[in-house]
């Protein structure tokens, strides 16, 4: 009678009824998947939220550089001899050369409407624009040095006078530094907020699968009475869970792609360049796998933290 | 096969359920607990299968202390009685075949005994048409004996039955109660509580009557007497 079945038996046993639990309580089920279906959202928000404050400070690093303008009468070959030097500095990633006729050019094209000006131009009759360099540094913290290399006494022409008009790096820094300051604090706000929110529907989850669970508590009662062992009680309970969470992330990310592809161009105009369609699809892979996983872990640890509570006869 | 030895249970509220009882009931009795509702009957039947613990005294079973029992042993136990409620506790999301093979199931039968097992107990129970029904699709009566279907497919050693009559119409009582004397009448012991006086005097057997906790008669064969 004390017939011992393979573990094999039993555990094709657990997963039917888990199986078979999930559809015949219909109602409950659909509740538990609708409210996971919400916690996953939350944990997906947080993802595509990073990705857009993550790719706007980058950007906005990217657009820091030390412009050298400088004065009409330097001679290019002076000029050049300083990209050399500059050129030499560990500091630097890479230089333009933007000659007087290119600055002339550049100036046009940006003032094709403007006839007023360029009217103006005409009538002055020479160029009246100094050549440029334009310095990228590696890293955002080293544009100081090669600031404060720039301003050193020895940038001189070969006859001994200074050739530099300006360089502009000191009134785009303040302005730079502001955003990036407004950029991090709201991106660590925001991981608060929506930290806040995970939270908050993990626990939601975890009272609805609760609740599930507690429709069944006379159910466990009997089930230990006729003498079934804990693990084979809490199995289909974990089981079934565990369908919750896999059918609410499938949803959640079918759901994310109309949603995503509806606020991709939102997302490219308002913020620098990142649409979030093109981002979900790039990274579809791992995004799947942390949506997949949430809710399967969140799904299994609700259903057997609730079991644990009436399997106590 | 069952025994009682001074055991007396109190709740937490120091309110007493149980004092100082103490009986035997021996292999292939069919032994009718009654009394009055809070006598105690159901906090006995509850110790019995192990849902309180005494707070004085020891129950046995065949020779082990039920109470000293945990875990896998304590499944094992289980697995020997039969147990039949008032309230049927059939599992709702379970057709009638799948409740009856549960009880197999738990027990660590092979499938193919289920296959044959339950459709036997079904014709002993005289439901074999309902097998593929929900709990909710049957009536009264035939909940109660879908329930002892379950209680009697692991051959167990003892039935309890605890107001198994309680809800039913006096049709279906007479066919429970004779349900359970031919169950007893195949070598297993039933423990039945009631206050059904109809139930009693039809069976003719064992009557232990209960009053404020303690037993307060024990008749060979006994009347509904209070």
């Amino acid at each position: 009678m004390e017939a011992k079945t393979e573990f094999k038996t039993k555990l094709r046993r657990v997963m039917k009824a888990g199986f078979v639990n999930f559809f015949r309580s219909g109602y409950v089920s659909l509740a538990s998947v609708l409210v996971m279906i919400i916690t996953l959202s939350t944990i997906a928000s947080v993802i595509f939220m990073g990705a857009i404050f993550n790719t706007t400070l980058e950007e906005l690093r990217n657009k820091v550089d030390v412009n050298v303008y400088f004065l009409t009468s330097s001679s290019e070959q002076d000029i050049l001899d300083l990209q050399k030097r500059l050129e030499s500095l560990p500091e630097v990633a890479n230089i333009e050369y933007i000659s007087r006729e290119q600055a002339l050019a550049n100036f046009k094209l940006r003032h094709e409407n403007d006839q007023i000006t360029l009217q103006a131009l005409e009538e002055l009759g020479d160029n009246p624009l100094g050549a440029a360099l334009n310095i990228k540094a590696k890293e955002p913290s080293q544009y100081q040095g090669i600031a404060d290399f720039l301003g050193q006494d020895n940038i001189l022409s070969r006859d001994g006078e200074s050739i530099i008009d300006k360089v502009n790096y000191l009134q785009n820094k303040t302005a730079i530094d502001r955003l990036t300051k407004i950029i991090d604090s709201s991106k660590t706000l925001s991981s608060v907020v929506m930290l806040l929110l995970v939270v908050i529907s993990i626990v939601i989850t975890l009272n609805t699968i609760r609740l599930a669970i507690y429709v069944s508590r006379e159910e466990i009662g009997v089930m230990q009475l006729v003498g079934a062992s804990k693990n084979y009680i809490r199995g289909p309970f974990v089981i079934t869970g565990i369908m919750y969470g896999l059918v609410a992330s499938i949803l959640t990310l079918i759901m994310f792609l109309p949603i995503t592809y509806w606020l991709g161009g939102v997302t490219e105009n308002f913020f620098i360049g990142l649409n979030i369609f093109s981002y979900y699809l790039s990274n579809i892979f791992q995004i799947t796998f942390i949506i997949l996983l949430s809710g399967i872990a969140i799904g299994a640890a609700s259903s057997l933290l609730a079991v644990r509570r009436y399997l106590k006869l | 096969m069952i025994s009682f030895n001074n055991v007396s249970k109190k709740y937490t509220d120091n309110s007493v359920a149980l004092e100082g009882v103490s009986f035997d009931v021996s292999p292939n009795e069919f032994v009718s607990i009654v009394g009055p509702s809070g006598s105690g009957k159901t906090t006995l039947i509850k110790l019995i299968l192990a849902e309180e613990k005494p707070t004085s005294g020891k129950v046995y079973l065949r020779d082990s202390d039920i109470h000293s029992l945990s875990g896998e042993d304590l499944n094992q136990l289980r697995r020997k009685i039969g147990v039949v409620f008032q309230d049927f506790r059939l599992l709702p999301n379970k057709n009638v075949f799948e409740n009856i093979a549960f009880a197999m199931e738990a027990a660590g039968r092979e499938e193919g005994e289920i296959e044959a097992d339950v459709p036997h107990v079904l014709e002993l129970v005289d439901l074999p048409h309902k097998a593929w029904n929900f709990p909710h699709e049957l009536s009264g009566g035939e909940k109660q004996r879908v329930a002892i279907a379950r209680a009697i497919v692991n051959q167990p050693d003892i039935i309890i039955a605890d107001e198994p009559t309680g809800n039913l119409d006096p049709m279906n009582t007479y066919d429970i109660v004779q349900i359970l004397k031919k169950i007893n009448d195949l070598g297993t012991t039933v423990v039945l509580t009631t206050h059904n006086k109809g139930v009693i005097d039809s069976i003719g057997r064992r009557v232990i009557t209960m009053q404020e906790g303690r037993v307060v008669r024990d008749d060979p064969s006994g009347k509904y007497i209070l």
